[in-house]
């Protein structure tokens, strides 16, 4: 009787999910201590308020990309403790006994997904959220509710995958998960489950979240900005938000079909019943190709900003770059089949797709000649988001290079699942995605604070991190052509291997370092940040968001600009036509904050607990709850508050504008 | 309260985003048409489509989701021209169309299942009633829309919000029509033939 009560209750777990090995039990006590420290600190400065009026509720843009942000900062700092751990595992040659086989299968599972789903796409939203708005001259995004919302899942979705750590075990079946692997014959624990409902739940509003700022880029845009006329990053947001409304479906329904299989019995992917393994493996890359260009085009856009602002030149080859991003966009639809040339689908299909593959590194090419010929005869500064730059150039280069090796079908053969290919991702990822996100941060962080960050910690960091990536990753190459596969925990000492899988794990070390310096600069840049105060212009920028006060008002812009010309406010800066503002203010409609957003995110953390454990009843819960304050939301009308042209215009002497 | 002009900008990012996103679900529903193409001869020695699928009872229910389509045209019309009985008159007909649908489908589901032909069958039977399913389950969630739109409608007079609301619900029991003419199409006519 109390048992079937318990198993009504927690379902399938039992207390001993909770006994980990002392590695895991110790990331999962230091996550438990840091929470109960924040939440005793929040209790102490009486904080708890502050906390929810100005942040947790909050529909401004800036603050929901901040929150993405730091999000995705302690997700960095998570996923690469994992990174560490495998180093460590295969530098030792796993005779050192560190980690188990199960363990380290389910920690590469957890770095891969976490960097993806949780640091770079986490990175990459929190861009879209603080840059959008200003750059196209809007004060907000398209759908502020619909924003929260999108975040609070990706928050829920972060939650669950974090929460193997202290109770149940992650996925040993690699990022993203093949069946037949995945599937209940083979994983019959929670493993899995965590993988799918964290990445279905963040992966929902990543697809809302696509939506909303697609609509915001179509129609918000100020008046007189065509669509060539916008910023280059705007452009790269819009065929990136494309093709997230293209994609995500996709894993959705493929995530969603593994899920009926294990909870249902069903046989999409299954060994048996006539399932078909490799459909799943062709629709999780239907999608997930296009996903590294959804990472990779927005750090496109923000190098082009970031090289045009550093050289004091207009970016060369405007409508050439917008034509790459958009031919980027097309052809990441037509190769999902590169990355199981092994298969066996025959020569003509291979040869198909390994020279749609080759195609894609033209519109690429043509991007990097274009950031090349902006420095030419340019001024070039050579200040932390340049040294980015000049490193992404070097590092994506080589790694493209790569690919289009691999993108030969008889060389792929060699190539599959080794090494070599591990390689050749790490470098488009981190050095594309990552050092994007680097010089995005250094070059936007006045604008959102009104000072900068040490520039000396920055170079600091900067060169410790493209050391550390060089030795941690050319080895990796080599390794690949020595036939070296990926996720091997141990191996055979007379293959020798062990010196570059040595040299590799050095290598992250120095990353490490590099990752400390960044840390450091932080919190000194924040500490010494009355040394550091800057205008609203630190950079003599080209775009929108340096005409307005830093750190802006949550309402961007008193007074929406009219555009003529591309890089308008760096035209009119050039004709010295002083400020852009005029002294007419009108009334402006913003969002009341909302409680709702997060209350959905919580709702669908219980649906997630709820379908990974089988607690019913929580389900229920978790669904009905989701849907009655979707109901709540959609149902109410007055979700905006008038600030009144007084207010502004006192707002804005208060900022010392006018 | 926003002026016009700010009222209708409002509402044009809402049908753009609205567009958008079934757009986005036409990408899941074209995900699933896929995977049944590709199972639908995994019948691992169970039943076909052929063995299976009762083509007057489809026709019955793609007759029904039809006029249901139909009828709420009729209501977008009445609401147009501001004929209020007649548009709460023609949505209680789209949802008693609809609940017929979705209980219709549900005694197929439960036929099959109870002839042992469950999901669990095989791939074949996994995908289709996956499909088809998530057709049925946008049918609740449009059929939950309804009910909350006919109260509100009522309760507010017609508020022109609500009236809002009601173009997008429109919108989206075509597109479930649309996506049914090609589950009728390609799950039942083709899925059917031997």
């Amino acid at each position: 009787m109390l048992q079937n009560i318990l198993d009504f209750v927690f379902g399938r777990l039992k207390p001993s999910d909770f006994v980990h090995d002392p590695i895991m039990a110790g990331a999962g006590f230091a996550m438990v201590g840091a929470l109960i420290l924040a939440i005793i600190g929040l209790t102490y400065f009486k904080k708890w308020g502050w906390l929810w009026r100005n942040w947790i509720t909050s529909l401004d843009p800036k603050k929901i990309g901040v929150m993405y942000i730091l999000v995705s900062v302690i997700m960095l700092l998570r996923g690469l403790a994992d990174a560490l751990l495998l180093r460590a595992q295969q530098a030792t040659d796993g005779s050192a006994g560190l980690l188990t086989s199960d363990h380290f299968q389910q920690i590469f599972s957890a770095h891969g997904s976490i960097m993806i789903f949780f640091v770079a796409m986490g990175i990459i939203f929190g861009v879209f959220n603080l840059i959008i708005p200003s750059q196209i001259g809007a004060r907000d995004v398209a759908f502020p509710f619909l924003n929260s919302v999108s975040f609070w899942l990706f928050a829920a979705g972060m939650i669950l995958i974090n929460a193997p750590l202290i109770v149940g075990e992650f996925s040993t079946a690699g990022w993203l998960a093949y069946p037949p692997l995945s599937e209940l014959q083979y994983s019959p624990g929670v493993g899995v489950d965590y993988w799918i409902w964290s990445l279905q739940i963040a992966g929902i509003g990543s697809l809302l979240s696509g939506i909303n700022f697609f609509v915001t880029i179509l129609k918000m845009r100020a008046p007189g900005m065509t669509l060539m006329k916008m910023p280059i990053f705007v452009w790269s947001a819009l065929t990136s938000t494309g093709l997230i409304m293209f994609a995500f479906p996709i894993l959705t329904a493929t995530l969603g079909m593994l899920s009926l299989d294990r909870l249902m019995g069903m046989h999409f992917f299954t060994a048996t019943g006539g399932g078909n393994p490799m459909m799943y493996v062709n629709l999780i890359w239907a999608w997930g190709h296009p996903e590294v260009y959804i990472l990779v085009l927005p750090a496109f856009g923000i190098f082009s900003e970031v090289v045009s602002a550093f050289s004091g030149k207009k970016l060369f080859g405007y409508t050439s770059m917008v034509v790459a991003l958009l031919a980027i966009a097309i052809l990441s639809f037509t190769v999902w089949l590169h990355h199981f040339f092994t298969m066996g689908a025959g020569a003509d299909v291979n040869t198909f797709f390994g020279i749609m593959t080759m195609i894609i590194a033209i519109p690429t090419g043509v991007k990097v000649f274009n950031w090349i010929f902006t420095m030419y005869r340019g001024r070039v500064r050579f200040a932390t988001p340049m040294l980015w730059f000049m490193g992404f150039i070097v590092t994506f280069t080589l790694g493209g290079l790569a690919g289009v090796l691999m993108s030969v079908p008889p060389a792929d053969f060699q190539f599959h699942n080794s090494l070599f290919l591990v390689a050749h991702f790490h470098t488009m990822i981190v050095g594309g995605v990552l050092f994007g996100a680097f010089a995005g941060f250094a070059y936007w962080f006045p604008k959102f604070t009104g000072f900068t960050l040490n520039e000396r910690l920055g170079r600091y960091a900067f060169w410790n991190w493209i050391v550390g990536f060089l030795l941690a990753f050319v080895p990796l190459y080599i390794l690949g052509f020595m036939g070296a596969t990926r996720r091997l925990d141990h191996y055979d000492p007379s293959m020798g291997w062990q010196g570059l899988f040595v040299v590799a794990g050095i290598g992250v070390a120095i990353i490490c370092v590099g990752v400390f310096f960044q840390l450091l600069q932080l919190g000194y840049s924040i500490w010494k940040r009355n040394d550091n105060r800057v205008g609203s212009d630190p950079w003599n920028g080209r775009s929108f968001e340096w005409s307005i006060a830093s750190p802006p008002p949550e309402y961007n812009f008193a007074v929406i600009p009219t555009v003529t010309q591309r890089d308008e406010f760096w035209e009119l800066k050039k004709k010295k036509h002083g400020s852009l503002l005029k002294s007419h203010y009108e009334d402006i409609w913003l969002p009341k904050n909302s409680g709702l957003g997060p209350i959905i995110g919580a709702f669908a953390l219980a649906f997630g607990i709820a379908v990974i454990w089988h607690m019913w009843w929580l389900l229920i819960v978790g669904l009905v709850g989701v849907v009655v304050t979707l109901i709540i939301r959609l149902t109410s009308d007055e979700t905006e508050e008038k600030m009144t042209a007084a207010e502004v215009a006192k707002h804005e002497l208060k900022r010392g504008i006018v | 309260m926003k002026n016009v002009i700010e009222e209708a900008a409002v509402q044009q990012k809402k049908t753009l985003g609205f567009w958008i996103y079934l757009m986005t679900d036409l990408v899941l529903f074209a995900s699933l048409f896929a995977t049944f193409a590709v199972l639908r001869g995994q019948t691992f020695g169970g039943p076909s489509g052929h063995d299976l699928f009762n083509m007057p009872f489809v026709l019955l229910e793609t007759m029904i989701l039809l006029t249901s389509s139909f009828t709420a045209g009729l209501a977008i019309l009445g609401s147009n021209r501001g004929y209020k009985k007649q548009t709460i008159f023609w949505l209680f007909v789209t949802f008693a169309l609809g609940a017929a649908f979705l209980t219709l489908e549900l005694t197929e589901f439960s036929h099959l299942v109870s002839e042992g032909d469950g999901w669990q069958r095989s791939a074949f039977l996994s995908s289709f009633f996956t499909l088809v399913g998530t057709h049925g389950l946008h049918i609740a969630i449009g059929l939950l829309w309804l009910a909350v739109m006919i109260i509100r409608l009522i309760r507010f007079k017609f508020k022109q919000t609500d009236l809002n609301r009601l173009a997008l619900f429109a919108l989206f029991w075509h597109f479930l029509d649309v996506v049914w003419i090609f589950i009728f199409s390609i799950v039942y006519l083709i899925g059917g033939m031997a």
